[in-house]
């Protein structure tokens, strides 16, 4: 089914194609001996290879939108949608729950620790990327400095057990509400600002408490960062490095839990619904009579205190934080996840965590390429699912009567 | 009667524009007030001050507040002035599009529960209690406006006239005593219209007064007890249908000639 049209489409995208790689592929200077080499091979290689491509992928289109076109008269015949009917199901959900539960429980005593490690760290990202979903994907602030609450957290346990020898269990709810505290902080000058605008300033403030972290060395040891902070204890028992690492696996799995748990009552709330509201339209949700600061400064307040905690299971198993660990990178990843999982969506986030963590990690057998995979998945994912892996679904409500 | 709201010299300057000069209202309880004018004569500027969006220059609005006298309620937060009783609706549509009807009308009902983060979390009896509350008025409204069976659409997935009237149910979950309508018959085909006078006329009867916004003449002059006109940021003429439809100065103002007669 090519027209004339496509070929001569395909034609131009050839020769446009030779002419953009030309000075990369043909030219080739040898600096050593000042010559020129022409490798004209190349061009024609390049141009015959985008001709066909393109028209493999013009033909290909073509093929499904009729096949498109064909499902149309079947409703609900998209797999996702298919999927999700099929989720909602109690049969379904909660064999392929436990499933999922018995494979994250038997983990630890099936792989090595190393691959546990590695786990543990998914999770962590799991439990930062439903903190941040609170604010970016329900409450719609743009937050670019969420690290800053995450080093909070780290360096809260850190330097409360290097000053007061506080443990793992005391300082995991004070880092969670030291975080939280910051996030006030961090709401408070911003309440004004939208889009863009608290995008720039919250990537400030990520910045801010990285360089003063760098800095501050009386305060934070500087750049060296502090070492030997102690694992998460069990009753004053001596864990082996093995076993702890494997405590530290099931602790997160916990931690995880109360996450979903917490962050899902939340978002099926009073206070959620006016979060909602406030990322669809805040001068609506304003003269509804919902008080704009206060639900920003909660959204802030509650994306930060998961984080915090998050912070302290960071410093707790790598039993070192520094500020390196706690750069723009960090957050844009975080970001990632969110944004790829699916704003507003649990079970996306859960997913965009492992997936964003995981992948890089098992891609290591054709390490050279690893990132250029990566890179490839996320722009891929953008383009054909830009709402995330998961699409918000809006809770139904029945009435009882 | 105490008027329900009474605005003296309300005044409000956009740097070196008066945008609304000197604007004297009353609204008596269980009043359809229209506000007409040509476009631009400051209709909805007078509606951003009245609900807290912008802080008047000048002016006092006296709100009487469940029978307690005059509250001034200029330059108070919109969010507490819909506490206080007023709850407007939007000439553009102002929908949370990607939120189902239901909970649409749901936010309306915000600023009169008071569940906070532990109860979210804990679910405790009284949470309980509240959110079925919420659920049931939430339906009872949509039932009102005949939206009940596409309660868990997205509002953005609604025709037109149904937004229109999904923005009065959420405005009337807030239990106002003064309800804002701007527009509200903008871009409805004339079945719709109709509707929305029996929806508006309905409203009254439960007690509630109404100040509209609205072009389509033929529903302000059916609906109002009492019209005001406004031109140039300044009330040009009030008084009943009649009055306001024979009023020179109202005539100048729509049609810009002097010696025309309606």
């Amino acid at each position: 089914m090519l027209t004339a049209k496509d070929v001569r489409q395909a034609l131009l995208i050839g020769l446009w194609f030779m002419f953009l790689t030309f000075p990369l592929l043909v030219i080739k200077v040898n600096t050593i001996e000042d010559t020129i080499i022409w490798r004209w091979n190349n061009m024609f290689i390049i141009g015959g290879v985008c001709f066909v491509a393109t028209l493999a992928l013009r033909s290909g289109r073509r093929l499904l939108v009729q096949k498109k076109q064909e499902d149309a008269s079947l409703k609900n015949s998209r797999l996702s949608s298919r999927i999700r009917t099929h989720l909602h199901h109690k049969m379904v959900y909660l064999p392929l729950l436990s499933l999922v539960l018995l494979f994250f429980i038997l983990f630890p005593t099936q792989f090595s620790t190393y691959q546990t490690t590695i786990m543990t760290t998914a999770l962590m990202y799991v439990v930062l990327g439903l903190g941040l979903n609170i604010v970016v994907g329900v409450a719609g602030l743009l937050d670019l400095g969420y690290v800053a609450f995450y080093a909070v957290g780290a360096y809260s346990y850190a330097l409360l057990n290097l000053h007061f020898g506080l443990g793992f269990w005391t300082v995991l709810p004070v880092a969670g509400l030291l975080a939280a505290l910051f996030g006030v902080l961090l709401g408070f000058p911003v309440l004004r600002l939208r889009g863009d605008y608290l995008a720039i300033v919250t990537l400030g403030f990520g910045e801010i408490i990285r360089m003063v972290l760098e800095n501050w060395s009386e305060f934070s040891h500087g750049p060296s960062g502090i070492s030997n902070i102690p694992r998460p204890g069990l009753f004053g028992l001596d864990l082996s490095l093995n076993q702890s690492i494997i405590y530290t696996y099931y602790l997160m799995m916990l931690m995880v839990a109360f996450t979903i748990f917490v962050v899902n009552r939340l978002q099926n709330s009073r206070i959620g619904r006016a979060w909602f509201a406030l990322r669809e339209d805040d001068i609506a949700c304003q003269a509804m009579g919902i008080d704009k600061t206060r639900t920003k400064l909660t959204a802030f307040a509650l994306g930060a205190f998961w984080a915090g905690m998050a912070g302290v299971f960071f410093a707790a198993q790598n039993t070192y934080v520094s500020p390196k660990s706690f750069t723009f990178l960090e957050s844009a990843i975080i970001l990632c996840v969110v944004v790829l999982g699916g704003m507003g969506s649990i079970i996306g986030i859960i997913l965009g965590a492992l997936i964003l963590i995981l992948l890089p990690e098992y891609l290591r057998a054709i390490s050279d390429y690893r990132m250029l995979v990566f890179g490839a998945t996320l722009v891929l994912m953008m383009i054909f699912r830009p709402q995330g892996i998961i699409s918000t679904v809006r809770r139904t409500y029945t009435l009882k009567r | 009667m105490e008027p329900l709201l009474s605005v003296e010299d309300l005044t409000m300057d956009f740097g070196g524009i008066r945008a609304l000069d000197q604007v004297n209202l009353r609204i008596h309880p269980g009043e359809i007030v229209a506000l007409i004018g040509p476009n631009g004569a400051g209709k909805t500027t007078f509606f951003n001050c009245l609900t807290g969006m912008y802080t008047p220059t000048g002016g006092t609005i006296l709100l009487n507040h469940q029978g307690k006298g005059g509250k001034r309620i200029n330059g108070l937060k919109p969010n507490k002035v819909t506490e206080l009783g007023l709850a407007r609706t939007f000439q553009n549509i102002r929908l949370f599009s990607n939120m189902s009807v239901l909970e649409n009308v749901m936010i309306g009902r915000h600023c009169r529960t008071r569940s906070k983060i532990f109860g979210a979390i804990f679910r405790d009896p009284a949470t309980l209690r509240e959110e079925e509350d919420i659920i049931g008025i939430s339906f009872a409204l949509l039932e009102r406006i005949g939206l009940a069976d596409q309660a868990n659409t997205f509002a953005k997935n609604l025709p037109y006239g149904a937004q229109r009237r999904l923005e009065i149910a959420r405005a009337l979950a807030t239990e106002p005593t003064l309800l804002l309508l701007d527009e509200p018959a903008a871009g409805m085909n004339p079945q719709e219209t109709l509707e929305l006078n029996e929806l508006i006329f309905s409203i009254k009867d439960d007690g509630l007064s109404i100040l509209l916004i609205e072009h389509d003449m033929k529903m302000v002059m059916a609906l109002s007890d009492h019209i005001f006109v406004m031109d140039y940021g300044r009330k040009i003429a009030e008084g009943t249908p009649d009055e306001v439809r024979y009023n020179p100065a109202v005539i100048k103002a729509y049609l810009g000639e002097e010696d025309v007669r309606a």
